[in-house]
């Protein structure tokens, strides 16, 4: 084997192993996300975050406009303090609404944000105060007994 | 029945002793390498000459190797998918498998019996031939010249044929799932897109991979080196590379493993 | 030590583990002659050689090559030393994966900064010594063993040795290969003044080239002259040896029990034609 005809061989394995990388980091991975690349941060207090994990998605209307990017406990309100990593792209306002929902009935946890109507928007450091925390099963199953019960019960007088 | 106790108690002790004692020899015999490492670097196409003997020769075995694993893991994991209605996330399941342990360590394996056994019998030859002892009479280090090349050779081919792996696995898994059983093309990679993480899944998967290459590597290249010059020490010692790696890369990956998913 | 000897060795012991090799070693190698060391094989030549080339180490006695003292000496310096050595391998040793071209360049290039075209010239005239151009662009493997020997010898004279070791150069080699290898080392001598060291156990051939021999057995210096005093000697063991002889302080029997008592079938012992002991007798 001579001299160039290798050099070709090992530049085109070379190249292909870096062209494997980036396929596997842009097309499987997730840093092909180009609008989460310019992000602001803000923070919500939630009283339950449930199954949430940092880096769990943040959608609006089902799309992709954020992650979780760090989750640590208020140790002053005692609740949970999220902070969010959003596309700078999308401006949202600063009476946005923050909640912890799930995908189907066992699927992962994700933040949803709906906007508001409030003319400013969030900036970096900011906050979203409006937050619903994640429903927690067991509740949800008390809260029906507890309203059946009152239903089926005959009136208090 | 005390006394087969006892012995099998020793020899375990014994096993134990030797591998520690095989740890020991192949890092004092790294460590030199590393020493020697300057003409590798220096002599850059020395080092490149081995890329393509270690690297480019096993593109072969690798891509074959990667494009079954994957359509296996497509067949399997749609298999059990569907039964929770869940079947769009088989490009998920390929993925997730392929970039945390079974591309790094399929690939190594593979690596290890191809290119490392080749780079032992090279060396192995090269001593019982007296072509080591000729370099040194010739006032050249044979670890700078012969060793060092061989080592870096393969360490910088390892993680390239890792990913190599792994990219072909997901383009088998793509073809059972989307065309041949039906999956939708979008759900496929949107799916795998919102699980697989950069930092979490594809660099840890390569971070195992540049260490089964350094370790693979340095023992290729001690066995090689420290056979005995005849042809059943060569021989014997290709054995040894082959399985060595391989129980090295088994457990160097519980280790990394249990880091990992630690931090 | 005076300036014209190349090697001087005096009281050596060197040993493997516990199995003493070499014991109480005496030599002076003057520099431009032709020593010959003889011996039967597995009597320790070849690891005096090693240790003339630090490839082993001493630490009994001194060994002394062009007044560098071998046991104390640093890599550097070792590889300085060796620059100015060559030596020709029992099989050759070229490298396998590079031409015959290559090898005789292979020094050239890794420890000259030459310019390629010079190094190709130098590398062309050393094969022309040894009648090797024509075959400069084949690998190791298809040459013959006379041939793969002569392109060893051209890659070791590569940059000029003022001391040269062969390591058994005979050895395997047909009459015209022998006679060639014999003529290039005669010549190289007489050519550069390169004192030689030759390893061999073929007697006859090396009593016509070389001005000095010493015999070694078991590990020790056991006769020593000039080719003349060595034809004429007396000494039993190298009488046996000069003259190819079957039996005499070197037995023909390995040590073992009678084998009288090992041979029971009637056959043999009442006086088979082909036992070994027929022979002996």
């Amino acid at each position: 084997m001579n001299r160039s005809a290798l050099n070709l061989w090992v530049g085109i394995f070379v190249i292909g192993g870096f062209a494997a990388l980036l396929f596997l980091a842009f097309k499987v991975g997730n840093a092909g996300e180009s609008s989460l690349r310019d992000t602001y941060s803000v923070t919500a207090h939630f009283d339950n975050i449930g199954g949430l994990k940092p880096s769990a998605p943040v959608k609006s209307a089902g799309v992709l406009v954020g992650r979780v990017s760090a989750i640590r406990y208020d140790t002053k309100k005692y609740d949970a303090v999220v902070t969010l990593r959003l596309a700078k792209a999308i401006p949202f306002s600063s009476d946005t609404t923050a909640s912890v929902l799930t995908s189907g009935i066992l699927g992962e946890q994700y933040v949803g944000v709906e906007t508001g109507g409030d003319p400013e928007v969030l900036k970096e450091g900011g906050e979203i105060t409006h937050t619903q925390g994640a429903l927690v099963l067991e509740k949800l199953i008390g809260q029906f007994f507890l309203s059946k019960s009152q239903e089926s019960a005959p009136p208090a007088k | 029945m005390l006394k087969t106790t006892a012995d099998g108690i020793r020899r375990t002790g014994q096993f134990a002793l030797d591998i520690a004692e095989g740890i020991g020899a192949v890092a004092v015999f790294l460590g030199l390498t590393l020493r020697h490492s300057g003409t590798s670097f220096q002599r850059f196409s020395l080092t490149l000459r081995e890329v393509f003997y270690s690297g480019v020769l096993s593109l072969v075995i690798i891509l074959v190797s990667g494009m079954f694993v994957g359509m296996v893991l497509g067949l399997q994991g749609y298999e059990t998918l569907q039964t929770y209605g869940s079947a769009e996330s088989v490009g998920v399941l390929v993925a997730l498998s392929l970039t945390r342990e079974l591309g790094p360590v399929v690939s190594a394996l593979l690596f290890a019996s191809r290119a490392g056994s080749a780079i032992t019998a090279e060396i192995g030859l090269m001593k019982a031939t007296e072509q080591l002892s000729a370099m040194e009479m010739m006032a050249i280090n044979p670890m700078a010249r012969v060793v060092g090349p061989r080592f870096w050779g393969g360490v910088l081919s390892m993680p390239l044929l890792t990913a190599l792996f792994i990219a072909m696995g997901i383009f088998g898994g793509y073809v059972i799932a989307v065309p041949v059983i039906g999956v939708d093309s979008g759900a496929f990679w949107s799916q795998m897109q919102g699980k697989v993480d950069v930092g979490h899944d594809v660099i840890n998967g390569m971070v195992k991979s540049v260490v089964f290459g350094f370790a693979i590597c340095a023992i290729a290249t001690y066995q090689g080196y420290s056979a005995a010059p005849t042809a059943e020490g060569v021989s014997g010692a290709t054995t040894r590379t082959v399985v060595s790696s391989s129980l090295a890369i088994l457990a160097l990956d519980l280790i990394l493993t249990a880091f990992m998913l630690k931090g | 030590m005076p300036a014209d000897v190349a090697v001087e060795i005096a009281g050596l012991n060197f040993r493997y583990g516990d199995r003493d090799v070499l014991k109480g070693i005496n030599m002076t190698i003057p520099k431009g002659s032709i020593v010959a060391i003889m011996g039967q094989s597995g009597c320790g030549k070849t690891t005096l050689l090693r240790l003339i080339g630090g490839q082993l180490r001493a630490r009994e006695g001194t060994l002394r090559v062009d007044g560098t003292n071998m046991h104390t000496i640093d890599d550097e310096d070792l590889y300085r030393l060796r620059r100015r050595m060559g030596m020709l391998f029992q099989f050759g040793a070229l490298f396998t994966d590079l031409s015959v071209f290559d090898n005789v360049a292979f020094q050239m290039r890794e420890h000259t900064d030459l310019p390629a075209d010079m190094i190709r010239d130098l590398a062309l005239l050393k094969l022309q010594a040894v009648g090797l151009r024509g075959v400069r662009d084949r690998m190791p493997a298809e040459l013959s063993g006379g041939m793969a020997r002569r392109a060893a010898l051209a890659r070791a004279i590569a940059l000029d040795p003022s001391l040269m070791m062969y390591d058994e150069p005979f050895t395997g080699l047909d009459p015209i290969s022998m006679g060639v290898i014999a003529k290039l080392i005669r010549d190289l001598n007489q050519a550069l003044g390169t004192t030689s060291i030759i390893v061999t156990h073929d007697v006859q051939e090396s009593l016509r080239l070389v001005d000095y021999v010493y015999f070694v057995a078991a590990g020790v210096i056991v006769a020593e002259g000039t080719p003349e005093q060595i034809r004429a000697s007396t000494l039993p063991y190298v009488h046996q040896f000069v003259w190819g002889e079957m039996d005499g302080p070197v037995p023909f029997h390995y040590p073992a029990q009678p084998i009288g008592a090992l041979i029971r079938g009637p056959a043999l012992a009442q006086g088979g034609s082909i036992a070994a002991g027929s022979l002996h007798a």
